[in-house]
């Protein structure tokens, strides 16, 4: 049996798509530069038919790319060439929400946001909070380990995922982890997390939920400088602090967001810094003294509190709609995700700006600026002569930097396609070795999301970069 | 010190490191098993206090390490035990072992950011990063934690760290039962409380801890107090958690639900224990028994005195993985 006759054996025709058409959605995620059209797309709506199918492309030797939302920020869920494209959307459930042991059992379609939503009324929540959390599904949160606007503080997605059911890429179904905070052993669950889909296809995700705390206090200061926010932050570090969010966007950025949500942020101000301290009333109210006093001597133009939770979201609109928001400044763009240490912002800010005078193009940035993940943001034309191949080579001498102060060329969105090229910069050739036998020990055939992460293989074209889909619509944002 | 370790693990048929052997069960091996005694290696590498971060060879004992972070007013979150006993980084890490202060902010495998490590056949390896934020690469910090020094030998690790409450108020709270302990405790962890640390006891008696600025802590338990109406509220000194320090005990992941049954076989059995992070870790003495509860519960439990570190149920390691690390299968098995 062929291939194909083998897949509708498995799949009615409304949940084996083969059109061109049809195909057509399933050629990029959130990186629009990269389009490849895959072979076929099924929607498996059960574990099982996952595994069969998986079991079926070792068998025929056929690569397949596990997706969901197709959020991805670094390419990771670009089909391959001729492979099957393994939608997991209809495989969403819940499968248990337990508010006494503080976890939930999800399918790896369920969207980010669904959990919280779920947990919302025991006081609990699910703490990695990608901008994207509206649409993006936790298999792939975990395939990525995304990330978020609190990771100084609570982590990333690894995190918070206590346990997985997975198929592995040669057709092996295994449980890692349970539901225990704890664990012996190698942290199989672990390794997992953020292997870009190179082992296997998650089946079920066991998260650990979280009290949500019981008060917010969030402040808005503006600054003449990026820099002089970022000393803000360094204070705020030094006093002994440890806030929930610092965020700080630039010039470009605000004016975008404001222009988009109408925010309210400072007018003349170079710079906003976000703090946001949460817990206990009692601790809440006594950090909230230090921070004005920090906030007072730290040079700002002025500053405002919250008022009330709904000022408090017109806070977060603004920040969290950055990204969108700048998109419409310019018709193509390129994110990049890069960390350096935290002290070393401001020099990496000034950099990235002589960077972009050198290269001719606009940068804005909005970054997380408690654990130093930056996020520039190349605004070009596409159409413009030239203008693609000098933001992508600005684009790589801001990862280049990053490696050199000693960070990394990905925080939250994963190497992907995008950042494989830098992966020898990060590690050296023996590292990368052990990393190519540790995916083999997983995927002895390498069809799992082939092409990812590691630097050979061929590259699909890149195409002019764009708008998704979905962040013309404003549903997706790129953060 | 690494060339000298290379060598004598190229030169070796069978190795296990080995730091300050605080946690006997996890080299009790062989006679032919080489030890390959990381204790020489110690110190800080680097530590960035504005950073948040320090890196540290394995070692390094925890103390050294506590002290040097505390000057800075950092600590573990995590909360390592058996640092009063003279553990090392990577002793603890290689053991997988947390404190009842992990409760708060998570367990060693959430701090980890980066390891230096071996591997038998000599080859010296990097993984994770050294920022707090990374998500370049395969997860090996995280593999590497509870390995028990059979997949890797550690030799240098990158920490996130985080400042260090102004203050902790201890208290007890007596509930009558364990299982209106067990209950409390769920009560409380989901609560807006931010407990620091929740342990409890067969006897129904909790003990927990809350973290803090000056002046907050006493407002906050006695919010608490009147929230658990039901049980006694007794403001005690923080030297209770000190027997966790020392503690040998089997470490055995639990959940909630399976705490009553559990107990009731340990109380048969005569073994005594204590319920740590909540409802989510058992500390239980070592008893000749214990092994064949803990099959009967599918819990797997670390053993860190005796003859062996496994009992009950072990997660298996897939064998292609453990090839990897391992290809001449030089490591001793559990």
């Amino acid at each position: 049996m062929s291939f194909l006759s083998a897949l509708k054996s498995l799949y009615p025709p409304d949940r084996l798509l083969l059109a061109p058409a049809e195909l057509s959605a399933y050629e990029s995620d959130g990186v629009t530069a990269f389009a490849v059209r895959p072979r076929a797309v099924v929607l498996p709506v059960t574990a099982d038919e996952v595994v069969e199918t998986v079991r079926l492309c070792v068998r025929e030797g056929v690569p397949f790319t596990a997706r969901g939302s197709g959020t991805s920020l670094s390419g990771g869920s670009v089909p391959v060439e001729n492979g099957l494209v393994i939608s997991l959307n209809q495989l969403n459930r819940i499968l248990k929400l337990d508010p006494v042991a503080r976890v939930a059992v999800v399918e790896p379609g369920c969207i980010n946001l669904a959990v919280t939503k779920a947990a919302h009324p025991y006081g609990l929540h699910f703490a990695p909070d990608p901008s994207s959390q509206q649409i993006c599904t936790i298999g792939g949160n975990v395939a990525f380990n995304s990330g978020g606007a609190h990771c100084l503080k609570y982590g990333m997605t690894a995190n918070h995922i206590l346990g997985l059911k997975v198929v592995l890429a040669d057709g092996q179904v295994l449980d890692w982890g349970g539901e225990s905070l704890e664990m012996v052993g190698p942290d199989l669950t672990g390794l997992f997390c953020g292997s870009e889909g190179l082992f296997g296809i998650a089946l079920e995700v066991t998260l650990r939920l979280i009290p949500r705390a019981e008060v917010f206090h969030t402040l808005l200061a503006g600054y003449d400088s990026p820099e002089r926010a970022g000393e803000a932050v360094s204070a705020v570090i030094a006093e002994g602090m440890l806030p929930g969010a610092l965020e700080i966007m630039d010039r470009l950025a605000i004016d975008a967001a404001e222009a988009a949500v109408h925010c309210g942020y400072p007018k003349d101000a170079a710079s906003v810094l976000i703090v946001e301290l949460e817990g206990p009333a009692e601790q809440v109210e006594s950090e909230k003294r230090k921070l004005a006093e920090i906030i007072a001597r730290s040079g700002s133009l002025e500053h405002r509190v919250a008022r009330d939770a709904d000022d408090r979201l017109m806070i977060w609109k603004g920040r969290k709609s950055a990204f969108s928001a700048v998109g419409r400044l310019s018709p193509d763009f390129i994110v990049q995700d890069g960390v350096v240490p935290r002290s070393r912002l401001g020099e990496a800010l000034r950099r990235i700006g002589e960077l972009s005078r050198q290269h001719g193009l606009r940068c804005a940035n909005v970054f997380h600026a408690g654990d130093g993940n930056l996020h520039p943001l190349i605004l070009y034309d596409g159409r413009a002569e030239g203008e693609l191949e000098r933001a992508e080579e600005l684009a790589g001498e801001i990862l280049t930097m990053c490696i050199e102060m000693g960070g990394s060329i990905t925080g939250e969105h994963g190497v992907g396609l995008e950042k494989r090229a830098f992966m020898p910069q990060l590690f050296a050739p023996a590292d990368m070795e052990l990393m190519k036998r540790t995916r083999r020990a997983f995927d002895p055939n390498e069809i799992a999301n082939p092409g990812k992460m590691f630097p050979e293989g061929e590259a699909p074209s890149l195409r002019l970069y764009g708008l998704h889909p979905l962040e013309k619509q404003g549903i997706l944002s790129r953060e | 010190m690494i060339p000298a370790l290379q060598d004598l693990l190229r030169q070796s048929r069978r190795v296990l490191p080995t730091g300050a052997r605080t946690k006997p069960a996890l080299t009790a091996v062989p006679e032919d098993v080489v030890l390959v005694d990381l204790t020489a290696h110690r110190g800080i590498v680097e530590y960035e206090p504005g950073e948040f971060t320090f890196t540290a060879r394995a070692g390094t004992p925890l103390r050294e390490i506590q002290e040097a972070l505390a000057a800075h007013g950092q600590y573990l979150p995590w909360d390592p035990p058996l640092a009063a006993a003279g553990a090392t980084l990577g002793g603890t890490v290689a053991a997988g072992l947390n404190g009842p202060g992990r409760l708060r902010f998570g367990g060693l495998r959430d701090f980890i950011l980066g390891v230096e490590f071996l591997l038998p056949d000599g080859s010296l390896h990097h993984g994770g990063g050294k920022v707090v934020k990374n998500a370049a690469g395969f997860d090996y910090p995280k593999l590497l934690a509870g390995s028990l020094g059979r997949l890797a030998i550690l030799t240098e690790l990158t920490f996130k760290v985080f400042p260090a409450p102004q203050s902790r108020l201890s208290a007890t709270l007596a509930a009558g039962s364990l299982a209106a302990a067990l209950d409390l405790a769920c009560r409380l962890a989901r609560s807006v409380h931010d407990l620091d640390a929740l342990d409890f006891f067969p006897d129904g008696r909790l003990l927990i801890r809350l973290a803090g600025d000056e002046g907050t802590l006493q407002p906050r338990l006695d919010r608490l107090r009147r929230e658990a109406a039901s049980a006694a509220v007794e403001a005690v000194s923080g030297t209770e958690w000190d027997a966790l320090q020392l503690l040998k005990w089997v470490k055995v992941p639990v959940t909630a639900g399976v705490i009553p049954a559990l107990d009731a076989d340990l109380a048969k059995a005569g073994l005594d224990r204590r319920y740590s992070v909540a409802g989510n870790l058992a500390w239980i003495a070592p008893g000749p028994v214990l092994g064949e509860i803990l099959h009967r519960h599918a819990l797997p439990g670390l053993a860190l005195e005796g003859p062996s570190p496994c009992l009950g149920p072990w997660p298996a390691v897939p064998e292609r993985l453990r090839a990897v690390f391992d290809a001449e299968g030089k490591f001793p098995g559990v």
